[in-house]
């Protein structure tokens, strides 16, 4: 027991602060609440966006859960992603990505692609925002497959 | 009357983080103890199996072993810590008239050993200042915590309250969010707690040893992907103050357990 918990901080620690090698964010579009264009100019891999919304380094899932029946410590602080395919468009999944404060100003969600207006943002992720355009878009390919 | 609707949003908006950021009502303040499961409770409650009570030990040792250029020991001016030093750590940190702001026990035990024992500081996250305040701050276990209550430190708590609002870091997170507005909830399976800043420094089983107030704020900075304060600055004093004073009335857990 408190051997499995030491192991869950111990993920906690390294999930939350590892690596983020992502470089400046490309320009993008914003118009009717959504980013209606990739930000790569293709479109992205469902089967690695998976893989990475598992992944605890994106951090997704210590927020929220999600239908990853091999993801044991999933997060309740935000809602589940089940079904976020069909109440959200792809082109809003990318603009909520991007910047969640968009959608609601008090977000307690982290804005992927942002690099504005934070504040004492660490030495090794300065000047660089959380994902990179193509992990966005992997990521925003899976979330669209969420249907319930 | 279309703007007068737009300015009252925007009025709402700019006030729901004060609202947000009310802090925890005095009955409704919870120890991280209160989150954790019977087997780390169970290792704190129990002296022989809580590992923290070495460190006690420890600085017992320390207490009266005299040192620095003065040859003398904590127990030569303070006598019996067990009557001289009980209720001192639930009023830490405190104000300081030659500095003029805020220290911390450490530092206190650290102005001690420059001024009257004529020593050199020990460093933070030593294992002598962990074990000296470890013993200093178990002799106020079951004390109810009071410290911000001195009107000289008002400025250095309002400082620590704004720290704590503050969004921080390349995930735009501040303290409030998680333990104010989520404590209860999980992140990634983990319960979050209210971040009290009862019990001291404790044995995290995370670190394997025991471990300062500031290291655990520095690993929820290093968390949200911010630049950690330095160990000693005056924001993370600040800060402690601050959660000293919002834990007001919960009682001293030192040294606690905690996962
Ligand atoms: C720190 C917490 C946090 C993290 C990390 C986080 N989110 Fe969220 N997310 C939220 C919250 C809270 C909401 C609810 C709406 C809001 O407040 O913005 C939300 C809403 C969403 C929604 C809309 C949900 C719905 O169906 O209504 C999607 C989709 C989403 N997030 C995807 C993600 C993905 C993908 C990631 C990782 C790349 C992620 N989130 C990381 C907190 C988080
Ligand atoms: C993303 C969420 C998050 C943020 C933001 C955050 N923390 Fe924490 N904090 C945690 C988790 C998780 C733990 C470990 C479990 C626990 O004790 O809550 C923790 C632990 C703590 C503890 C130890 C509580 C105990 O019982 O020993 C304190 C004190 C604390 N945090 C204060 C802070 C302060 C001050 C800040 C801002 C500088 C902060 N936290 C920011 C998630 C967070």
């Amino acid at each position: 027991m408190a051997r499995a918990l030491v192991h869950i901080a111990a993920l906690i620690a390294t999930s939350l602060a590892c690596c983020a090698h992502a470089e400046e964010p490309a320009p993008f579009k914003i118009a009717a609440n959504g980013i209606a264009e990739s930000l790569t100019g293709s479109s992205g891999d469902a089967v690695k966006g998976r893989a990475l919304v598992l992944a605890r380094t994106t951090t997704c899932i210590l927020c929220h859960s999600a239908p990853l029946p091999e993801a044991r410590f999933q997060g309740d602080l935000a809602p589940d992603l089940a079904g976020a395919g069909n109440r959200w468009t792809v082109s809003q999944l990318r603009l909520r990505l991007v910047d969640a404060s968009r959608f609601n100003p008090e977000t307690i969600m982290p804005s992927y692609y942002r690099t504005d207006g934070l504040v004492r943002v660490g030495r090794n992720f300065a000047g660089k925002p959380i994902l990179s355009a193509a992990e966005i878009e992997d990521i925003v390919a899976y979330l669209a497959t969420l249907r319930d | 009357m279309r703007r007068a609707r737009a300015i009252a949003v925007v009025a709402l908006l700019a006030a729901a983080p004060t609202l947000l950021a009310g802090g925890i009502a005095p009955e409704a303040r919870r120890s991280g103890y209160a989150f954790m499961g019977p087997e780390t409770r169970a290792m704190q409650d129990d002296d022989s199996s809580n590992p923290g009570m070495l460190f006690v030990l420890d600085g017992e040792t320390l207490w009266t072993r005299k040192t620095g250029g003065a040859d003398k020991a904590c127990a030569d001016c303070h006598g019996d810590a067990r009557s001289s030093m009980k209720g001192v750590a639930a009023r830490y940190p405190a104000f300081d008239k030659a500095a003029g702001r805020p220290v911390t026990l450490g530092q206190r035990i650290n102005l001690c050993r420059g001024n009257h024992q004529q020593a050199a500081p020990l460093p933070y996250e030593s294992r002598d200042l962990l074990a000296l305040s470890a013993f200093v701050a178990h002799q106020s276990r079951s004390v109810a915590i009071t410290a911000g209550d001195d009107p000289q430190l008002k400025p250095f708590v309002e400082q620590g309250r704004a720290l704590f609002v503050q969004r921080e870091g390349q995930l735009n997170l501040a303290c409030t969010n998680c333990h104010d507005d989520n404590f209860d909830k999980r992140l990634a399976g983990a319960p979050i707690t209210q971040g009290q800043p009862t019990g001291y420094p404790l044995y995290r089983l995370e670190w394997q040893t025991l471990g300062s107030l500031e290291r655990r704020l520095r690993s929820c900075m290093t968390g949200v992907r911010a630049q950690a304060y330095d160990y000693g600055s005056p924001e993370l004093v600040a800060l402690e103050l601050y959660l000293m004073s919002r834990a007001r009335g919960l009682p001293m857990e030192t040294p606690a357990v905690r996962p």
